[in-house]
């Protein structure tokens, strides 16, 4: 039988359609950790133009910031990135008291520290089980999870909540820790530390994850700072920039620690980093335990801390300012002042500006991964389309930090 | 070490510099916009001051309480001498909200105009591709100005159909074939 001339050979690869294609990625999709909307023009399976939509987990942060009173914008901080609420707050925190000249009383820092410290680890650990998750190892991110349920529990302890923790307040932190939770601590992180042996043996280098991380999404130094880089991505083009050695704040001078940083700027090495980040940040909690002092865990000063019980309900003057500081808020002085913190991902900035009220005039988050995001582009142009996953993965995006 | 930069700052651009402050150890300088990002190149390439990370542009608005209106305020940073400064720039409402763009200087500073843009209605003015980045097309006004209601709502945005999409950093001249499938222009199609 004559074939007709029409027929098209399904073995002629010349005839098949050559266009380059569109994908929209997201903003749904099981990979991404909040909702972005990535748009590929694919040629074949090689990315060759890419575009970020961000903005869909957009709430408000810095509007509802000047409607809250100054230590209501704590419930809000700490859903900027999700993962690491202490982090954000202690920005917070530190900015309000540098604009207003509070002191912080020594054991506060130590609590500060300590619990910040504790939501860096849970942080990397979600970054890098979610990410091994990502490329087909399931079981690694249970891993990681159970060793971040370990930490959960502690901030759990120490604040009430596990996510939403609201535990510091301007000039301190709200409670002191409960008895026995130094032991808790260091028992939880020897478990957490002996379930990341077995990821770490699990994964780190597992063949299939190896050759999927190893120079993929590589970034080069003069690019990374060009993009406005910090944080583990920074560290992981070999620059050793981090804030709490360049310019410590808090009580992190007083602590020995080491910076891990990279060479190639791969995903590879971001996920070293923050496995070997994982580890300083215990030696820190540690030694911070060692020297804890004692004393108040709040500032003394009256314009920022409510007074005592026993003279709010025998003395007019302490009423009254217990009174003010509940209904007006805290009153700050007027002035702008910028303030920086190292978060999981980089620098977290704050540019508060008050008018004398009880509520921010401005209050300005300047997220790290939003000045990382604008690079995802560069990152993923040439590479395949499977090596999106573990590059964007490795960026650590947060919508809630990004979008605010 | 900041101090120095505001000293040679108003050395250098004399008039150009409004006022210079240290407030709560911020080092801020007020420029006129004319010279903003001659300073910005400058800063950047000096050796002494090697400001080689923007770190945030975000404005203020002081609405019915200053003029100029806005507040732009650039942080900027040096990795590799540890030091940081504030720049500012006042800029008026209606046809006087705008800076010149310092995206020649950091490519980092794109999304943040964007965002200054978006959220303040402040033009960017020689920035490569000023739409908005966290509201949507078609939002009406800018959110963080102080006259925009906390509880402002606008309407739903209707369901998206099949639409062109030109790359931003890899531009074609594409048209739509089917949904979502783009094919370049060739010599044969009119």
């Amino acid at each position: 039988m004559a074939t007709p001339e029409t027929a098209r050979d399904p073995l002629d690869v010349d005839d098949l359609p050559m266009e380059p294609m569109v994908l929209k990625m997201g903003p749904s999709h099981p990979t991404m950790h909040g909702v972005i909307e990535l748009t590929l023009r694919l040629d074949g399976e090689t990315v060759r133009a890419a575009d970020v939509e961000i903005g869909y987990l957009h709430r408000g942060f810095e509007k509802m910031g000047e409607v809250s009173t100054w230590n209501q914008v704590f419930a809000y901080a700490d859903r900027l990135n999700y993962n690491s609420p202490m982090l954000n707050e202690l920005g917070y925190a530190m900015a309000v008291e540098k604009l207003m000249g509070v002191d912080v009383p020594e054991r506060a820092q130590f609590l500060r520290v300590i619990a910040s410290e504790i939501s860096r680890i849970c942080d990397h650990l979600t970054c890098v089980g979610a990410g091994a998750m990502e490329l087909g190892a399931f079981t690694a991110f249970l891993y990681a999870v159970k060793a971040r349920e370990f930490l959960y529990e502690l901030l759990e302890k120490i604040s009430g909540h596990r996510l939403t923790v609201n535990y510091m307040r301007v000039g301190g932190v709200w409670l002191d820790m409960p008895d026995g939770w130094d032991g808790a601590v260091r028992q939880a992180l020897t478990d957490a530390a002996g379930v990341m042996r077995e990821f770490h043996k699990l994964v780190t280098r597992h063949r299939i994850f190896f050759d999927r991380m190893e120079g993929v999404g590589i970034i080069s130094q003069e690019d990374a700072l060009a993009w406005g880089f910090t944080g583990p991505c920074l560290r992981s083009t070999g620059i050793d920039y981090d804030i709490r050695k360049a310019h410590p704040y808090s009580c992190y001078d007083r602590f020995d620690f080491d910076i891990p940083v990279g060479d190639k700027g791969d995903n590879y090495d971001r996920y070293l980093i923050r496995l070997e980040e994982i580890e300083q940040s215990r030696r820190i909690i540690e030694q911070a335990f060692d020297r804890m002092p004692g004393g108040p865990v709040v500032s003394s000063d009256p314009r920022v801390a409510l007074p005592e019980k026993g003279p709010v309900y025998n003395t007019i003057e302490s009423m009254m300012n217990h009174f003010k500081l509940v209904y007006d808020g805290i009153r700050v002085p007027p002035g702008a002042v910028y303030s920086f913190s190292e978060a999981a991902n980089g620098e977290l900035g704050f540019y508060i500006v008050a008018d004398g009220t009880g509520k921010p005039y401005r209050v300005r988050v300047r997220g790290p991964v939003f000045a990382i995001m604008q690079a995802l582009p560069q990152m993923l142009i040439g590479g395949m389309i499977a090596d999106i996953v573990p590059t964007f993965d490795g960026i650590n995006m947060i919508a809630g930090e990004l979008d605010r | 070490m900041s101090q120095a930069i505001l000293e040679r700052l108003k050395e250098r651009y004399e008039d150009g510099v409004v006022e210079t402050a240290t407030e709560r150890g911020d080092d801020c300088a007020v420029l006129k916009r004319e010279i903003l990002v001659d300073v910005c190149r400058f800063l950047k390439d000096d050796a002494d001051f090697a400001m080689n990370l923007f770190v945030d542009v975000t404005a203020v608005d002081w609405l019915d309480r200053r003029t100029p209106r806005f507040d732009v305020v650039f942080q900027l940073k040096s990795i590799t001498k540890r030091h940081r400064v504030t720049l500012k720039v006042r800029v008026d409402d209606g046809d006087d909200a705008w800076v010149p763009s310092v995206t020649g200087v950091w490519r980092g500073a794109d999304w943040f105009e964007r965002e200054l843009w978006d959220m303040f209605g402040v033009r960017v003015d020689g920035h490569p591709n000023l739409r908005r980045i966290l509201m949507w097309d078609g939002f009406e006004g800018h959110p963080l100005r102080k006259d925009y209601p906390v509880a402002g709502r606008q309407p739903l945005v209707p369901l998206r159909k099949s639409e062109v999409h030109v790359f931003e950093n890899n531009p074609v001249d594409p048209f739509v074939v089917g949904l979502g499938v783009v094919r370049e222009k060739s010599d044969g199609d009119a």
